[in-house]
């Protein structure tokens, strides 16, 4: 945890004329985390937000929190800095103590000043905390300050956004510098055969650059729509040869207990021990599956190097910076500390998309070119096909029902792994996993991610049920080697896990004839659960004639944020599914910006609804097809449902992530609203127009 | 490669003539972004398929990542940079903000130059006007709902 490597209190806060600093590892990629930090600073010292502003995410300067991903920004990152601002709270009223008189009780803080009560003695704050002790170590003992009115700050960047003034990384424009774009092979399988060295020398007689290392090739030069134009004629001069194409295979038939290392999963962790046979006679046995999915974020990804003939300065919008400059010094045979990585915005990213190869590919553009900084950009055709996906899963459930209760269910999940960020670990796993390192001259084979055991990671992220279950077995199935490269997308398995889980938990209310809200009551005794699913019932509308209503309930990781929802759907005569209503009652513990924890909240449902409805990672042999917005299509402003959301704040409880807790739920929920609207159980996704025919003419 | 040579073409932007010489096949965006260093015109798909160059031509939404420079040429162009320009304009912008109707905040300029060019013919659309309106635009963070409410607000007042 963040706290243990970095217990000092100026890890994480410091004085810079009349400003606080914040310190963080944690980047802010629109989850709005900035804001929450300058929220509990504000309210921890009684600030102006005009007092506080953010350390640069930099490697070597700030703290080294990992990734940014999880949900864990809020309880990494936000506790810390929450508990060193309390620190720092006691130390100046100490300290104002000490120098003016009077006990602790006497003083209060106030607007950026530490002021005695009834007098007018004012001190800056910023002054009493200017020589803060090096060695003042942070206390996690102390309670939060709660103000009676909490302060609200606008979310960071939001008017800038709308000026078009906020700088993305993409916008970067430094003197001298040149844009960079790279020829990407047809698919991952193909290396590059040959180039025709008469477009090589079109291209060099422009006064633009080719870089060559192995099957990995790019191009460089000073005009932007020069460089686009030279990949393309670049990328037609080149002959590849295909190494037998990609696989053309049923991903879906692949996920089996045959081809998978298999775990059981106690409490959220798998064993390494036997799987124990299944119920041979279960009343409800259904197969659910989710298609790779892509991040596709709406930047393609970039990332800007420089080679000082000493160090390598690259900006990049990866989540982690610490583990990326690991990999890149280790690929390129650099010491650590001649590589520095800043977080400099990309757009909305969702896990691990393109972000870190987009920087090792900068960087090897830039050793090339000593001197020059070297904007390399991703096409929007590079970010479709060569980003790590999502894994395809499957997810067979199994339950037992005894007198309207499930006595004993089974869930099993299947896929490829979810763990591909170039972190470092045996075997130069880091460098293995920039996609560049495959290309290059001295090319790494595909890295095959060992199983991981951690608890609620993973495929087996919410495999466990949320419920009272007297039976529960659980099984992780990693099945490798399957076609695409994988890594982690927001929330892991638990989309897939959820999907199934609260489908089944509908199946068995409709079975037992009992409403859905009252049948996942019975199965709770979290009072903090049943809550939610009070609060749901209670903001629920009547229902309008031809509409369909799914509910479903989650905690994500079963130990942070609870979501309960209801989505009201139609389903139109050309079996499109119209998102009408979403109801939705959340538990994130003491909420720290209400506004910032809606929009995840609806975000998440936005995003989970595009994949429930219209995403799937197409290919065939010669490559991945779907290459574009037409031919991986998203969710559209024409179907936006109208939200109703309540968040229960209780101080009381400690702050979670809430990040990922609604999407698993959302897709369960419009799996179960068009079950609710037409009769047929849905259990892959997407839920397109051509599946619901599909599941009609079979029904 | 098949570059012409440069032209002499002149583009009024956000009211103010700009006399340059490019190369004629020039996607527009570039042209802004590059030569003119407005980057509040963002890239997102050089394929007109996700709204995030969308700038005002003649009053109308015009996707600026595909079609050449040259077809620009005497055109009176709005970009974000010039937005607030417009009473409309402002009050958009105000209403994104109000409701923060952004996230990573990359779909931002194109959506609110969309929303001023609507509301500036249709002052009073109502929800299915706007999602209309809004069809090229995708955002990946979800912040629909906001941008919808935003919308809604700006037209309102």
């Amino acid at each position: 945890m963040s706290l243990d490597t970095y217990p000092r209190v100026c890890d994480w806060l410091t004085v810079k004329g009349d400003r606080i600093v914040i310190h963080t590892g944690k980047v802010d990629i629109g989850q709005r985390i900035s804001t929450a930090l300058m929220r509990i600073v504000q309210e921890e010292l009684a600030l102006p937000s005009s007092c506080i502003e953010l350390a640069p995410v930099r490697t070597g300067e700030a703290p080294d929190e990992g990734i940014t991903s999880g949900s864990n920004s809020i309880e990494q990152s936000g506790r810390a800095v929450a508990c060193a601002a309390a620190t720092l709270r006691r130390h100046v009223i100490a300290r104002a103590t000490a120098e003016h008189g009077g006990d602790p009780p006497d003083w209060s803080l106030d607007d950026g000043y530490v002021q005695r009560d009834n007098t007018n003695l004012r001190i800056a704050l910023t002054d009493l905390a200017r020589d803060l002790p090096d060695d003042l170590t942070v206390d996690v003992t102390l309670d939060r300050y709660v103000p009676s009115i909490a302060p609200a700050p606008d979310m960071r960047g939001i008017s800038e956004m709308v000026q078009g003034r906020y700088t993305f990384l993409h916008d970067l424009d430094l003197p001298g510098m040149w844009h960079a774009r790279r020829v990407s092979p047809p698919h991952v399988k193909a290396t590059l055969h040959d180039i025709d060295a008469s477009a090589v020398e079109r291209i060099n007689a422009k006064g633009l650059h080719v870089f060559r290392s192995g099957s990995f090739l790019a191009v460089a030069g000073p005009r932007e729509w020069e460089v686009v134009k030279a990949a393309t004629s670049l990328g037609l001069a080149c002959t590849w040869d295909t190494g037998g194409g990609l696989p053309e295979t049923d991903v879906f038939a692949q996920l089996t207990p045959e081809n998978a290392k298999r775990f059981p999963v106690v409490n959220g962790t798998p064993q390494n021990a036997p799987v124990p046979d299944p119920d041979p006679n279960p009343d409800i046995s259904s197969r659910f599956e989710r298609p790779y999915q892509m991040h596709g974020a709406l930047a393609p990804s970039a990332a800007l190097a420089e080679w000082t003939s000493d160090r390598l300065i690259i900006k990049s919008h990866s989540q982690g910076i610490y583990p990326l400059r690991e990999a890149i010094a280790d690929s390129l045979g650099l010491a650590l500390e001649q590589v520095e990585i800043t977080h400099v915005p990309g757009s909305g990213c969702y896990g691990h998309n393109g972000a870190d190869d987009a920087a090792f590919e900068s960087a090897l553009v830039a050793m090339a070119h000593p001197g020059t900084p070297i904007l390399l950009k991703w096409s929007r055709e590079d970010e479709h096909a060569w980003e790590p996906y999502a894994p395809a899963m499957a997810v067979q459930v199994d339950a037992r029902l005894t007198d309207g209760r499930i006595t004993a269910l089974s869930a099993e999940a299947y896929s490829d792994t979810h763990r591909g960020r170039p972190r470092p670990g045996p075997n130069r796993a880091g460098p293995a996993k920039l996609l560049a390192n495959r290309f290059r001259s001295e090319a790494m084979a595909p890295y095959v991610a060992p199983p991981n055991m951690g608890n609620h990671a993973g495929m087996h992220r919410n495999l466990d049920p949320i419920y009272d279950i007297p039976e529960a077995r659980l099984v992780k199935n990693l099945v490798q080697g399957l076609p695409h490269c994988t890594s982690a997308m927001r929330c892991l398995g638990a989309v897939a896990n959820i999907f199934a889980l609260e489908s089944t938990m509908d199946e068995a209310a409709h079975s037992a004839s009992v409403d859905p809200i009252t049948f996942r009551r019975a199965h709770l005794t979290d009072p903090r659960a049943i809550a939610v699913l009070d609060e749901l019932e209670r903001r629920l509308r009547p229902l309008s004639e031809g509409m369909g209503r799914g509910i479903a309930y989650a905690q994500y990781k079963n130990a942070m944020t609870r979501v309960g929802l209801a989505v009201d759907l139609t389903v139109t005569d050309a079996a499109e599914v119209k998102l009408a209503r979403v109801t939705l009652v959340a538990d994130a513990g003491r909420v720290i910006d209400p506004d910032g924890l809606k929009a995840q909240l609806e975000g998440g449902v936005m995003q989970a609804a595009s994949w429930a409805l219209y995403e799937q990672v197409t290919w065939d042999r010669d490559g991945i097809t779907s290459r574009d917005w037409d031919s991986y299509p998203v969710i559209r402003f024409d179907n936006v449902p109208r939200f109703d959301i309540t968040l229960l704040n209780d101080p009381g409880h400690p702050s979670v992530g809430a990040g990922e807790a609604s999407p698993g739920p959302t897709v369960a929920a419009i799996a179960n609203a068009i079950c609710h609207a037409t009769g047929l159980r849905l259990r892959r996704m997407p839920f397109t127009p051509d599946a619901l025919t599909r599941a009609a003419l079979l029904s | 490669m098949g570059a012409r040579h440069p032209v002499s073409l002149s583009l009024t932007i956000n009211g103010t003539r700009h006399d340059i010489a490019s190369d004629p096949d020039t996607p527009l965006v570039y042209v802004l972004r590059d030569e003119l260093k407005l980057k509040g015109t963002k890239l997102g798909c050089g394929l007109e398929q996700c709204g995030a160059c969308a700038i005002i031509v003649d009053g109308k939404v015009v996707l600026s990542c595909v079609t050449p420079v040259e077809v620009f040429d005497g055109k009176a162009i709005t970009t974000i940079e010039g937005i607030a320009e417009t009473e409309t304009g402002q009050r958009v912008q105000r209403a994104f903000i109000e409701k923060t109707a952004a996230q990573c905040g990359y779909c931002t300029s194109g959506l609110v130059v969309a929303a001023t060019a609507l509301l500036e013919t249709v002052p009073a659309p109502d929800r299915e006007t706007v999602k209309a309106a809004l069809a090229p635009h995708l955002c990946r963070c979800g912040s629909h709902p906001r941008v919808l409410e935003a919308i809604e607000k700006a037209s309102a007042t």
